[in-house]
């Protein structure tokens, strides 16, 4: 066998590895671009947050609709709006203040859909959300995220300006419109529908890294919101075609293969990025040093 | 005597406050102020910290609505608000080249789909020459020095062409040449019957360009000609005033 075809062999040869690239590339091409804008808004860690907060709606979404993006996408929606309130009220009410309080709600949030998962559904269930079933897409799974990037995607085009504007300069925006508020919510709706679609795929633990990592990755590359969008869409895809031929070649999990291939690729990006990474960093300190040093002392 | 021009504008006030509270449920930010803008008035707004200022702007802009009072608007056509805030207020580090910093002042023609016609391109180059930015466009707003993003924010608001301007102190991080250049802009806008009203700290700057001033302290000080409001006595019970919160 060629060393070429090593690369597309398994991919030709089996269908649920041609399925489990399609959907992770699917759920890379939407949650690259919506991890552009988390961190553009600074809530990298709200995805992550936000990932384990929506769990017990989302499985009772589940448990009772069963594969339905809908009453999933509902069930996540409330309960993520729900550990929001809450998180801030307290903030509110006591000293304490709400990154804190988010994070014992997200954690209670993330106990009680594990418990809900497990009372209800059967070991392999809690397995499947933890970790995904991406070397087991059924057509159900691949059309829903499919479906879901899609929409992500067309109506992440649609509020393309307002949500660029939201996050450089909010007070700007709302003197001139009412859709700032709007447009915020939008945005997390569409955060809770991929997640919801990347559990399918990766697992609540691992959704959020096809999210971040090449999101931050790109930020070392790209000096427009645009071309880190369509950066990070690219790194998270080629982090699944990746992370599938590792995991088939090593025999190991296929999710975690996938973020620790684009974790590979962030670090990569930091490291040789001409936007700031480390080695660009450190050639131009030793330019300055120089330079400065090219100046003749005075006698 | 035959109405003045000045006498008209009285009558029609771009923005008239009765007494209007605003603030929060446990603290009063302004109390009790009444008075009105004219509308073509070029006024300063100053006052001590924590006087109400940026309250004040916020509450015109609508952003708030007031625990009492009411805030009155001429309501005219071109009569709309555009505001400019403070530096801090926003993220420089952003990733987006000046000239679309400067374009999102267009939005309230082009919205959220519209194309940027020619029409619009014109403008935008206009702007970052009467700001004397027009080579750096393609600079990525994170390069610019804080006197560079002050006049890229002028020039933004430029784009906007709205009847009443509300800048939120415009001039706290900038050198001495740019506060020339940006205050010479600020009185062309005015000389075009434009209502222009700033938030500042520096009384002389004030004392020499506004004819106009509003004294703040939690409370209306004094509101008229500058001469007349910035007074000794009225500054000290500004400070006076402003310092009885802490007590």
């Amino acid at each position: 066998m060629s060393g070429i075809e090593l690369l597309y062999m398994p991919f030709a040869e089996f269908g649920f590895m041609r399925r489990a690239l399609a959907g992770s590339a699917a759920l890379a091409l939407a949650a690259g671009p919506l991890g552009v804008f988390l961190i553009l808004r600074r809530m990298s860690l709200m995805g992550d947050a936000m990932a384990h907060a929506i769990l017990p709606g989302v499985a009772v979404g589940f448990l009772t609709a069963g594969l339905s993006l809908t009453a999933m996408t509902v069930g996540g929606m409330l309960t993520g709006l729900l550990v929001a309130t809450l998180a801030a009220g307290v903030a509110r009410l006591t000293p304490q203040r709400e990154d804190a309080s988010f994070a014992a709600f997200y954690l209670v949030s993330l106990g009680v859909g594990v418990l809900l998962i497990s009372l209800r559904g059967s070991n392999m269930e809690l397995i499947h959300v933890l970790f995904g079933t991406v070397l087991g897409l059924d057509d159900g799974a691949l059309l829903l995220v499919s479906a879901t990037s899609s929409v992500s995607l067309v109506v992440l085009a649609l509020v393309f300006r307002p949500l660029v504007m939201e996050c450089l300069d909010p007070l700007f925006l709302r003197s001139e419109s009412r859709m700032g508020p709007v447009v915020h919510v939008v945005f997390l709706l569409l955060l809770v529908m991929t997640l919801v679609a990347g559990f399918q795929v990766l697992g609540t633990l691992m959704v959020v890294g096809i999210m971040m990592l090449p999101a931050a990755a790109a930020r070392f590359w790209a000096v427009s919101v645009a071309g880190q969008m369509a950066l990070a869409a690219g790194a998270g895809v080629f982090a699944s075609y990746a992370g599938l031929l590792f995991s088939y070649y090593a025999n190991v999990p296929a999710s975690p293969a996938i973020i620790l291939c684009a974790g590979i690729v962030y670090f990569i990006s930091v490291s040789l990025g001409p936007q700031g990474g480390l080695w660009q960093v450190v050639r131009q300190a030793r330019a300055r040093r120089l330079r400065f040093s090219r100046i003749p002392e005075r006698d | 005597m035959a109405a003045s021009p000045k006498a008209r504008d009285d009558a029609f006030p771009a923005i008239e406050l009765d007494q209007v509270c605003l603030g929060w449920r446990d603290k009063v930010a302004v109390r009790d102020l009444s008075g009105r803008f004219p509308q073509g008035s070029l006024t300063a707004v100053v006052g001590p910290n924590g006087a109400g200022k940026s309250t004040l702007l916020r509450g015109i802009m609508g952003w708030m609505s007031p625990l009492a009072g009411r805030i009155r608007l001429s309501g005219r056509p071109g009569d709309d608000l555009a505001f400019m805030p403070q530096q801090g207020e926003f993220d420089r580090g952003f990733p987006v080249s000046t000239r679309d910093f400067v374009a999102m002042g267009a939005w309230r023609r082009v919205g959220p789909w519209r194309a940027f016609g020619a029409a619009e391109h014109e403008r935008i180059d206009a702007a970052l020459q009467a700001v004397g930015l027009g080579d750096f466009g393609r600079r990525p707003l994170a390069t610019l020095s804080g006197g560079q993003l002050q006049r890229a924010l002028f020039a933004r608001l430029m784009l906007h062409d709205a009847g009443i301007f509300m800048l939120d102190e415009p001039f706290s991080a900038v050198d001495r040449a740019t506060t020339d250049d940006l205050m010479a802009l600020l009185m062309e806008w005015n000389a075009r019957d434009k209502t222009v009203i700033v938030v500042l700290h520096d009384l002389d700057l004030v004392r020499r360009h506004f004819p106009q001033a509003l004294l703040l302290a939690g409370q209306g000080v004094a509101w008229g000609d500058t001469a007349d409001v910035l007074t000794p006595e009225n500054l000290h019970l500004a400070r006076h005033l402003c310092a009885g919160d802490y007590l």
